[in-house]
Parts: structure tokens; C-alpha cells; sequence
């Protein structure tokens, strides 16, 4: 092997140079990401942080304890809740239902999973309307119910249901594909039952699935403005929601609320995911 | 408990999976579903225990007609090739659970467990979860889980088919031994020949969805009912048209009665065994011969040997196959 130990050192130069090459190739690749996050995201909330706080802590508070901001931050809190409820519930279900069941019409209901992502919020907010406004035959019947639905709470929650109905699906789905069936079909013929074994034996196995879902399902509904906006009216003190309340505050020059409503917003949006993320690492590791 | 399938049949769209099969599987017997994949073994073992339901045909468990029961009532155990494991219960809870849904008292089921875990020798291991075994300990887990609720009978879905050649081997002979200390009549599904002859008393023999042959191991080997069986049970090789097993042939230095003229072209030693494969005219076949008899006869490529058919050899093939 004569020529064993030059070749082995010219490849070694090469070798070297490609590195510095591919290290200075990284190195930009890691400039343009940075510099993108930061036009997109880091500055502009840095300055709403930053223009929130320029007086200080103190008119921030006040800012939040005006009761209407107090009025828009339980109603966007009820309609959450209401809306992580029915999400998790018709989620998991249809999670279960598409991946374990072959039925006609499967395909199509999967697809139909999917449209909200599609449909501008507003028109779903429109939608909603037309179908369950108080001239609408659905909405008229459930007028005569004493439900009202559009421009109330039930309306709100149907709109911000609609827009995150994927979030949980989603999660859930491939998380059950892959576990697949056979824990499923091991607990049945240990006699327990199907609500037995779901709840023994599926839930356990889909938890981060389903938590990562709820989350993304809340942070939707706590942003959601589009469909809400529609079907809520915007009755201030009624049916105002947090992201309503910023963009009236803001229409109308009140931009300390408007920011300081927005920072408290985000802030929980954040937190959560924060919580989330810093659970699930520790699953994985035990 | 005795299993009876009778005219069992299932597809699954165009394809037969099970085509009027019967079987009758006695009480405490251990037997082996033999067939290739795709044969309908799987499928015959997942009706037996309610994961499937049958087109028609009945399933009968201890005289009593199962088809219509839902796999929690049938009292089965069963063990799946992926050992199904609960991964995020523990060792003992993974074992309890079958006791814990019947809602046992608490000491009973430790009780259980522990007798069970030393059974299939996994006592130190109960807090572990399962992802901490190896392949051949979650199956081990698997059957105690399967043995916890005191089945009527075991059914084992090719139980060993995703360890390795090693492991798979102490697992069956482990197997053996279980079951002749727990007598509940096992029936375990394997495309293994080699599996089926080691472990089982008797052996079903399923081909294309239905049943080529039943019975004990040595009976399917000497007296195979078709082509299909016999080669399938064990090595074949063809002489003058007909199956034969290559030890089953006798190798001559000179021509004798009966004798076919027949020219070396291979050899390969495999131990103590050799392989001679050999040309009768322009078909080939192979002999299985010991190494002193190889050595006796002083065979080499290339030289001329006469070859004739002794032992039990199949009745001649009657159209069947």
C-alpha cells in the first residue's frame, strides 16, 4: 500500500475544507432562519411587550382590572372550556372511529376533518349563521326552544368548535394507528369490556397525544377572532371576547388596553405550551 | 377443554381465508396449526377466539357452542406474535390484569401473580415496566398474563415467531414442559415444521384454508397424506417422479436391483451429515448421507453412484396434491 498514506492525507485536506465549507453553509442557513423568526415574530412581540410596559406595571393593571376586559376575559374562558370539552370528547371518538372502524363514507368523513383548516373563518362564521341564525328554520326552531345561538354564547362555541374540530384528530389519530389493535384485543380476551379497555388500555396510550391536541385546541380558542367576531355580534360586556376587546380598544385609540390585553393573551397561550412541552420529555424518559 | 370448529368459513373480500374447515382439538392436548403464511391458521386461531367472527360454521368450547360470544366471555387466553404487551403498566399489573377486571380481592391477585411470575421465572422482574425485558421475557409475561385468569384454553398466535433462533428454541421447549405441568389444552399457531414437531402432540396441517392432514407428529412425517404435507413436514427430494426424503434413499457403488444410475455433481458436509446432490438423467435430486457412508462409498464430484428408494415411502401420490 504505497500509496496508502498521501492519498489519505490529501483526503484529509479535502475533507477538512468541505467541513469549513459545510460549517460556513450552516452558518448562513442558521442567519436566514434567525433573521426570519425574528422579522416575523421576535420583534413585533417584543415591541407590543415592550409599548405594553412603557409606563410601567401600574397602568397595565388598570388596564386589566376595567371591567369589561375582566367581562371579555371569562367569556373567552367559557367558550375555551366549552369548546376543549366538546373537542375532546368528538375527537378521540372520531379518532377511534377512523382509524379501528371500515365503514362506507369513512374516507369522505376523514376529508371532511380537514376542511376547517380550509374555510376562512369568516365564512364558517357566516355559515353558522345561516343555518342557525334566529330567521334560519334550524335557529328559528331553537328560538322557539329558548336556545339562542347566534349572537350568544352557543354560537360562539359551535364557530370556535368548528375552526379547531382537526386539532385532536390530528394528534390522536396516528397515535392509535400506531399503537395498533393488538392491546386493544389482548384486554378483551382478558375479559375486560370495550369501555373497560378504553379506558384501561387506549387512554393511557394516547394521553400525550390528547393533551398536545387539547392544548392546540385551546391556544386556537383562546385567538380565535374571525368566526367568532361574526357570530357573536360583538356585543360589548356580552359576548365580547378578548380578541374583540383588542381590536375595538384598539379602533378606538385605548392602546394601552388593547396591548396589555393582547401581552395577558399571549402570555397564558404561552404558558401552556411551555407546561406541555416541559412535561412530555419526562414521559418519553421513563 | 375440548375445541370443535365445524364448516368454519371466512373471507375476506375475494380471498378464502378459511374454506368449511373442521377440526376437533381435544382436552389438555398440546397442538400446532402448521401451514405457510397466508393459509389460514391465523384466522382459524383468532375465530376459535372471538377476535374474528366466522361467515359460517360454528365454534364449540367444552360442548358448549361459543359463536356468538364476544371474545371477553370466551375465557381464552391468548398470546400474540408482537407479545401485545400493556406498555405502560408494569410486569405485575400487566399479569393482574386479567384478575384486576374481574375485580379479585386485592391479596388473592398478589398471591397470583407471584406464583405466576416465578412460573415463567420472572420474579425479580415484576416492577419493571416491559419496555425493560428483552423479546423472549415479554413473551414469557404475555403467557403468564394469559394463564392469570385460569383460561379454558391457551391459543398462542406464532408465540415465538419474532425472537431469535436461540431464544426461540429455550421458549419452546419451555413451552413443553408448561404445559405438561399446567395440562391446559394449548393450541399454537407456527409455519415452522421443525416448531410444530418438537412441541405439539398433534399436529393440523392448513394449506390454502382448508386442512391437508391431522395427527400426531411422527404420523405426518412417515405417512404424509399428500404431496403438499410431505414436503412441507420435512426435506424432499423427487426420483423418478415420485416425493422421497433424501435419507430415505440408499446410495451403491455398483448397480443393484431396483438401482438408478446417477452422476455426483455437488457435495456440501454439513457436520456429520452430507449433502450429495446428483444428476438421474436430466433431473436432479439430492441425498442426505452420514459422513462415514460418504466416506466408505468415496464419492466425489463428477463420479457414478446408483441410488434406490428404501423405507417407508409415500403410498404413491393417488392424484392427490
Amino acid at each position: 500500500m504505497a500509496g496508502g498514506p498521501p492519498s489519505v492525507g490529501r483526503r484529509g485536506a479535502a475533507g477538512a475544507a468541505g467541513a469549513a465549507g459545510g460549517r460556513r453553509s450552516r452558518l448562513g442557513l442558521r442567519i436566514v432562519a434567525l433573521a426570519y423568526l425574528a422579522m416575523l415574530l421576535v420583534i413585533p412581540v417584543g415591541l407590543v411587550i415592550w409599548r405594553t410596559f412603557e409606563n410601567g406595571v401600574g397602568p397595565v393593571l388598570d388596564a386589566l382590572s376595567d371591567p369589561s376586559v375582566v367581562h371579555a376575559f371569562k367569556i373567552t374562558g367559557i367558550v375555551a372550556l366549552w369548546t376543549v370539552v366538546l373537542n375532546t370528547v368528538f375527537g378521540v371518538g372520531v379518532a377511534i372511529l377512523l382509524v379501528r372502524h371500515r365503514f362506507p363514507g369513512r374516507r369522505v368523513l376523514s376529508a371532511l376533518i380537514d376542511l376547517p383548516l380550509a374555510v376562512s373563518p369568516v365564512v364558517v362564521g357566516l355559515a353558522l349563521i345561516l343555518v342557525y341564525g334566529k330567521f334560519a328554520p334550524v335557529g328559528g326552531w331553537l328560538e322557539g326552544q329558548g336556545i339562542q345561538m347566534i349572537y350568544a354564547l352557543p354560537g360562539m362555541v359551535l364557530a370556535t368548535v368548528f375552526v379547531s374540530l382537526p386539532l385532536v384528530v390530528r394528534e390522536v389519530a396516528p397515535v392509535l394507528e400506531e399503537i395498533g389493535i393488538e392491546q386493544e384485543q389482548a384486554a378483551w380476551t382478558l375479559g375486560a369490556g370495550r369501555m373497560q379497555t378504553f379506558r384501561r388500555i387506549t387512554l393511557p396510550s394516547i394521553r400525550w397525544a390528547l393533551a398536545y391536541g387539547v392544548v392546540l385546541t385551546l391556544a386556537r380558542a383562546l385567538g380565535e377572532y374571525g368566526a367568532v367576531a361574526v357570530v357573536s355580534g360583538r356585543l360589548v360586556d356580552k359576548t365580547q371576547t378578548v380578541t374583540l376587546i383588542v381590536d375595538e380598544r384598539f379602533q378606538n385609540f385605548d392602546q394601552t388596553t388593547a396591548y396589555a390585553a393582547s401581552v395577558a393573551l399571549a402570555a397564558v397561550a404561552i404558558v401552556i405550551l411551555i407546561v406541555i412541552n416541559l412535561l412530555r420529555p419526562d414521559e418519553r424518559a421513563s | 377443554m375440548s375445541i370443535r370448529a365445524t364448516n368454519v368459513t371466512k373471507r375476506f373480500g375475494d380471498f378464502t381465508a378459511l374454506d368449511d374447515v373442521s377440526v376437533e382439538i381435544p382436552t389438555g392436548s398440546l397442538t400446532a396449526l402448521l401451514g405457510p403464511s397466508g393459509g389460514g391458521k391465523s384466522t382459524l386461531l383468532r375465530i376459535i377466539a372471538g377476535l374474528e367472527q366466522p361467515d359460517s360454521g360454528t365454534v364449540e368450547i367444552a360442548g358448549e357452542d361459543f359463536t356468538e360470544l364476544p371474545p371477553q366471555r370466551r375465557n381464552v387466553g391468548f398470546v400474540f406474535q408482537h407479545y401485545a404487551v400493556f406498555k405502560h403498566l408494569s410486569v405485575r399489573r400487566n399479569v393482574a390484569f386479567g384478575l384486576e377486571i374481574r375485580k379479585r380481592p386485592k391479596d388473592e391477585v398478589r398471591r397470583r401473580v407471584d406464583e405466576l411470575l416465578q412460573l415463567v421465572h420472572l420474579d425479580q422482574f415484576g416492577d419493571r415496566l416491559p419496555s425493560q425485558l428483552s423479546g423472549g421475557q415479554r413473551q414469557r409475561m404475555a403467557l403468564a398474563r394469559a394463564l392469570a385468569v385460569e383460561p379454558k384454553v391457551m391459543l398462542l398466535d406464532e408465540p415465538f415467531g419474532a425472537l431469535d433462533a436461540q431464544v426461540r428454541k429455550e421458549l419452546r421447549d419451555w413451552l413443553r414442559r408448561l404445559h405438561d405441568e399446567v395440562h391446559v389444552t394449548t393450541v399454537f399457531v407456527t409455519h415452522d415444521q421443525e416448531e410444530a414437531m418438537d412441541v405439539a402432540d398433534e399436529i393440523v396441517v392448513i394449506n390454502n384454508g382448508v386442512v391437508e392432514q391431522v395427527g400426531p407428529p411422527d404420523e405426518l412425517y412417515d405417512r404424509p397424506a399428500n404431496d403438499f404435507v410431505m414436503s412441507f413436514l420435512g426435506p424432499v427430494t423427487r426420483l423418478g417422479g415420485k416425493l422421497v426424503r433424501p435419507h430415505d434413499l440408499e446410495v451403491l457403488a455398483d448397480p443393484d436391483a431396483g438401482t438408478v444410475p446417477a452422476t455426483v455433481v455437488r457435495m456440501v458436509r454439513l457436520g456429520f451429515e452430507v449433502k450429495v446432490d446428483a444428476v438421474v438423467g436430466d433431473q436432479e435430486l439430492w441425498v442426505q448421507l452420514t459422513r462415514s457412508e460418504a466416506d466408505r462409498l468415496a464419492i466425489a464430484p463428477g463420479s457414478e453412484i446408483h441410488i434406490r428408494a428404501i423405507g417407508a415411502v409415500t403410498p404413491a401420490p393417488t392424484g392427490a396434491g
